[in-house]
């Protein structure tokens, strides 16, 4: 009936006991303010059941954020265990719950924070960019949604109900397989990435349709923004890439439910297959985060820099050219696993190239600066620390893709500083540096400036603090995922030292978040009321912040790059001003339906309570062809109203 | 909205210091710690080159990055909002010069790390004999949860967790696994390569100095896999003959019966030694997975 | 109001506040769907390439010669194209506009590839009956996954049949049911040409 599921999937060691209870208790206090403020209508009617992807793509950052904190405690768990477990001690987690959080880290931090957090701003900046009102599935984006939460729901539910997976972030088999892994955790870590994988999948066909389709009329690919671009290159690597993971998630799953011989030890499988194909997944993965941070920056700089991006057209061809390269370096992740040298030599050569592309739109972004008028407003000092601390991961990068070199740091601390370098200096920062640049337009006030600074400081040396020492753990021989080391290494007083970085970027978070709530509480005072704070280059700017439902009462049309700063200086086309009457579509429940019901379905195929698993896959499925079956519905906004809304704006600015 | 002149100089500055402080405490941590950073002080002429080769490849990249930070610098100062002094030229948006300068030069560097690297990868593939004179030393070694057994199938011995070797005398490593997949690395003497189950790989290796060389498993196992460190001793012909003559009287005996039992679960095993009365012990751990055999 | 969707050329920049919603769908979902069989495509072609390297590893037991009967995977294959023809058929009644047709046709359609499918289950049955199930080896895991996954995409297309079949009838054609119509020939023509490539480089490489 409960298929393995038993009262002892709820007990737990002290640490993780401690993390439950605060999960429940923040859990209990959300969803009691929300009776205390009475909102569950609001919240349905206007959240849980929109299509609106200027919403999705809030709850998506919200998600992102909640589960920031959860891989972020896994983080600094790590580092304070490490700093104790030497020599007689043993830190405070046992081996096993050690290894399961590490292996929860990496796996929330990449498909929860890192794609959550590019999502939220593709949904939130892709229509207002490209002059359209919406996606081109407004039910798919919401779908893709909600399949992403349920998955971080069930991420968290596996904190809480058994143990977790300890094979890492990629659960190489056979140590992921049936024998060497028979538990539930490596279950719960399979169906988390599946469902959240399938949900990007959908959403990446949904954003490359509506670049390709639903552009403003005039606007053609090359006079597009950088960071559309940026994420149309990225969907290209959603659709090619993600399928493969889909796949190898499914073959793990037959060896592990049915018996299957993929990837264990006897019957003929072979675990070299799993890591090819999941590298062919996992480096296109990693540069689908790391593209939109370099389009962010792509519009901040110029932005901020009053001055047009440099080399607008080779920035796009650097861009392709890492697409098309991402596919073909997957071998990096693996020199030590005896390949020829051949081959070896190839993927190296091949990893060497990125780095020309990436090399090249750093310098871009130096001379959009040169010679322009450079304001140091909070966005760009993210782009600052961007500079600083990625090309140290960059430069670490092209050590790695010498095999020989990477025969010795493999695996090893060293690593781990590369590839930190990369996903906190570039893909984190640059979401730092997005965050507050479309924060006024987005919500309509502004974060502190002030305490963004601070915020700075404390990312910027507490990341050098946390992961310089690391480089020079690896050359002390120092592996990765290790949770006691003896005295004699040595490797003690770096340890500590990485802890007191890994603080110090607490720190940081801490001044983010208590930032962000205060800028919520003092909205009033700090209002955007031009919509365009920081006299930008294109089209989200030309509109109110927040935005009205519609983005646009008109459609504009557009001639050249960074239309609306042609508009500033006289040499765009006029706009008309005759509303007329839109149409949206309308909320719908089915999207929240369908990942209430993966939830379970993920729940119950983990613990093997397939006969609920089978229900929950049906309502899946009635749920599928119920919302297909129906007419597309749309509400309208007459243009009476859209002139109103037009007025009200209008007049709300001009009392400022 | 607009941050002043004094706070973009305080930042520039100290960031500036920041960094500064970061770079020297490098060759600083490199000389408080030089008895223990394995790679950067490697013992073996296979470490040694791989070294070299990191070396090399990290000056070529600073071309490029050193000027990436002055650069930065210069522009945010020169060009700050609040300096009048810097020129304004909003229309400079495209340098034909430039593009070539800074897609030429990276192609440039780029292949020239590319030879180097076809070059080097071919000369240090682990599966290549280190050339010498004198004869290779076989060592089978087979990782196991959570310890590393090595089999020593001319001199008829084998030896958990510790390893001794002669000085400059290369060693042929021949790994596999019965258990989730490790890697054999000793970093003193040079990279590692995965151990894998029904699978076989090689590493040659070579001790040219004396000494304690520590060894570890660098991929993840399971629970007990942070105990998988073992020594390896270099030492002179004379120590390395009375070693194995000591193990070839231990009172341990490694059959396929002591096997199966020594293959079964345990951490942070103390190093024991064998006599190895299964020659083909090696060969039957690869072969144990390969074919369907009575539950 | 037959042939609205051939003449109809929306534009694709066009201005979406006019009170047409379905302007713009049809080019929009094809699209879409087409990008959705490039990823099922990818998903086909990381079985392909796992069958490619683990066909051989029969951990001592028989190999696609012994195992694969070529008569049966011949029939399946010619099943599977008559009814890419049937479906054919059915979307040229639909240009017409002629709902029984539609009806008639998809219902060939359908009994073919039901047909299919029971044949499928035969030889899995047989399969697994003789010894020879997925759990036996890395070849036969390969082989079931490939194929069986296959197989899964047709029974979804199957039931995806019968309900585009039962809004035809419910609805005739219009804007929306033709448009799912086309959707649904794409995804059962994108299925054969899969099953060729199953054919070719599992059932006759497998034998030859």
């Amino acid at each position: 009936m409960f298929g393995k599921l038993t009262l002892e999937a709820f007990k737990h060691e002290p640490s993780q006991t401690f993390a439950v209870i605060s999960m429940a208790l923040g859990g209990i206090a959300l969803i009691g303010l929300i009776f205390y403020l009475k909102r569950w209508k609001w919240l349905w009617q206007e959240w849980f059941t929109t299509v609106d992807p200027k919403r999705i793509g809030i709850m998506y950052i919200i998600v992102a954020l909640i589960l920031f904190s959860k891989g972020f405690a896994d983080a600094l768990m790590m580092r304070m265990h490490q700093a104790l477990s030497v020599g007689d001690a043993h830190g405070f987690l046992s081996p096993g719950h050690f290894q399961e959080v590490f292996s929860a880290h990496g796996t929330t931090m990449i498909f929860f924070v890192g794609m959550g957090m590019v999502f939220g701003f593709m949904n939130l900046i892709i229509p207002l960019q490209i002059g359209a009102r919406d996606v081109a599935y407004p039910f798919l984006n919401a779908l893709g949604f909600w399949l992403f939460a349920s998955a971080a729901t069930l991420s968290l539910v596996s904190l809480a109900i058994g143990r977790f997976s300890a094979t890492g972030w990629l659960a190489y088999p056979p140590l992921s397989g049936l024998e060497y892994s028979p538990g539930e955790g490596v279950d719960y870590w399979i169906w988390i990435v599946q469902i959240a994988g399938v949900g990007t999948t959908l959403s990446g066909i949904n954003f490359l349709v509506t670049i390709l389709k639903m552009r403003c009329p005039g606007m053609k690919l090359m006079t597009m923004p950088i960071f559309t671009w940026s994420i149309l290159c990225a969907m290209v690597l959603v659709i090619f890439a993600f399928p493969i993971l889909t796949a190898t998630l499914c073959m793990l799953t037959l060896d592990r439910y049915l018996g299957m011989h993929f990837f264990t030890v006897s019957g003929g499988g072979n675990l070299m297959m799993y890591v090819n194909l999941v590298w062919a997944w996992g480096h296109p993965e990693v540069y689908i985060l790391i593209l939109p941070a370099f389009g962010i920056f792509s519009e901040v700089v110029p932005t901020f820099s009053e001055k047009r991006l440099f080399g607008y057209v080779s920035m796009v061809w650097a861009l392709i050219l890492i697409t098309f390269l991402s596919f073909i370096v997957w071998l990096h992740h693996f020199f030590t696993m005896g390949a020829s040298a051949n081959v070896n030599a190839f993927f190296g050569i091949m990893t060497m190239l990125i780095a020309i592309p990436t090399g090249v739109k750093i310098f871009n972004w130096l001379f959009t600066k040169f010679r322009g008028r450079v304001h140091f407003d909070s966005p760009m000092l993210w782009f600052f620390a961007f500079v600083l601390n990625f090309t140290i991961g960059g430069m670490t990068g092209i050590l790695l893709s010498a095999p020989p070199v990477d025969f010795q740091v493999h695996n090893s601390l060293f690593l781990i500083a590369h590839f930190h370098g990369m996903v906190i200096g570039g893909m984190l920062f640059g979401v730092f540096c997005g965050f507050t640049y479309w924060f006024p337009k987005v919500t309509g006030f502004f974060l502190s400036e002030r305490l963004n600074q601070y915020a700075f400081w404390c990312w910027f040396v507490g990341f050098l603090l946390a992961f310089m020492p690391l480089y020079m753990l690896g050359f002390m021989g120092a592996t990765r995922r290790l949770d006691h080391y003896e005295e004699a290494t040595n490797w003690n007083p770096l340890f500590l030292t990485v802890a007191a970085g890994a603080f110090i970027i607490l720190c940081g978070a801490v001044i983010q978040i208590y930032g962000l709530f205060m800028s919520i509480k003092n909205r009033k005072k700090n209002m955007d009321l031009t919509g365009d704070p920081w006299n930008g280059r294109t089209l989200e700017w030309s509109i109110p912040s927040p935005p009205p439902i519609y983005n646009f009462a008109i459609i504009p049309t557009v001639d050249q790059i960074d239309p609306l700063w042609a508009i500033k200086r006289g040499q765009a086309p006029k706009p008309h001003y005759d509303y007329e009457d839109i149409l949206l579509p309308k909320n719908t429940p089915m999207g929240l339906y369908i990942g209430i019901l993966s939830l379970i379905f993920g729940f119950t195929m983990t613990w093997h309570i397939f006969w609920l698993a089978l229900v929950s896959l049906f309502g899946i499925i009635g749920c599928v062809i119920f919302k297909l079956s129906s007419p597309a519905e749309h509400e309208v906004i007459t243009a009476a109203e859209v002139k109103e809304i037009e007025a009200a704006y209008l007049r709300r600015s001009i009392t400022a | 909205m607009r941050l002043g002149k004094k706070f973009v100089r305080l930042m520039l500055i100290l960031s500036g210091i920041i960094l500064l402080l970061f770079l020297i405490m490098q060759p600083l941590t490199i000389y408080k710690f030089r008895d223990y950073i394995a790679i950067l002080f490697p013992k073996g002429i296979i470490g040694v080159k791989q070294l070299n080769l990191l070396l090399i490849i990290q000056l070529l990249m600073l071309l490029v990055v050193i000027p990436v930070y002055i650069l930065t610098f210069i522009f945010s100062w020169k060009y700050r909002a609040s300096n009048p002094k810097g020129k304004y030229d909003p229309d400079l948006v495209d340098n034909v010069i430039a593009e070539y300068i800074w897609w030429g030069v990276p192609c440039i560097l780029t292949l020239i790390i590319s030879v180097l690297t076809w070059v080097k990868t071919h000369e240090l593939d682990p599966f290549k004999a280190i050339a010498s004179d004198k004869k290779p030393l076989t060592i089978q070694a087979v990782a196991l949860q959570w310890k590393w057994l090595f089999i020593y199938p001319e001199e008829q011995i084998a030896s958990l967790n510790f390893i001794q070797i002669p000085k400059d005398v290369p060693i042929r490593f021949e790994i596999t696994a019965d258990a989730p997949m490790n890697s054999l690395w000793i970093p003193q003497l040079g990279g590692q390569i995965y151990a894998m189950p029904s699978m076989r790989t090689e590493l040659n290796l070579i001790a040219n100095e004396f000494g304690d060389f520590r060894g570890s498993s660098a991929n993840l196992s399971g629970e007990g896999f942070a105990g998988m460190h073992f020594i390896t001793r270099a030492s002179t012909e004379e120590d390395y003959q009375k070693w194995i003559a000591a193990a070839k009287q231990s009172s341990n005996v490694l059959n396929l019966v002591t096997y199966e039992q020594l293959a079964a679960p345990s951490q942070n095993i103390a190093p024991e030694i064998y006599q190895l009365k299964e020659q083909n012990l090696f060969t039957h751990i690869i072969m144990k997975y390969m074919h369907p055999h009575e539950e | 109001m037959t042939d609205f969707t051939i003449h109809h050329t929306p534009d694709p920049q066009a201005d979406t506040s006019l009170p047409d919603p379905n302007q713009d769908t049809f080019f929009t979902t094809v699209l879409g769907f087409w990008m959705y069989l490039m990823t099922d495509c990818v998903f086909f072609a990381a079985f392909f390439a796992t069958y490619a390297v683990l066909h051989n590893n029969t951990f001592g037991g028989p190999s696609s010669r012994e195992l694969f009967s070529l008569s049966t995977a011949f029939i399946e294959t010619m099943i599977l194209l008559c009814s890419s023809v049937t479906c054919g058929m059915a979307m040229l009644a639909a240009l017409r506009g002629k709902k029984n047709q539609i009806i008639a046709w998809l219902a060939v359609t359908f009994l073919l590839g039901a047909s299919f499918m029971a044949l499928e289950l035969h030889e899995f049955t047989h399969l697994v009956e003789s010894g020879n199930s997925w759990t036996r080896s890395a070849f036969l895991s390969s082989f079931f996954a490939l194929v069986g996954t296959h197989g899964l995409h047709v029974s979804i297309g199957l039931l995806w049949m019968f309900v585009v079949t039962m809004q035809v009838f419910y609805w005739g054609v219009t804007v929306d049911t033709f448009r799912r119509l086309v959707v649904f020939s794409l995804f059962w023509h994108f299925l054969d040409v899969v099953w060729i490539f199953i054919f070719t480089f599992v059932y006759l490489m497998g034998v030859i």
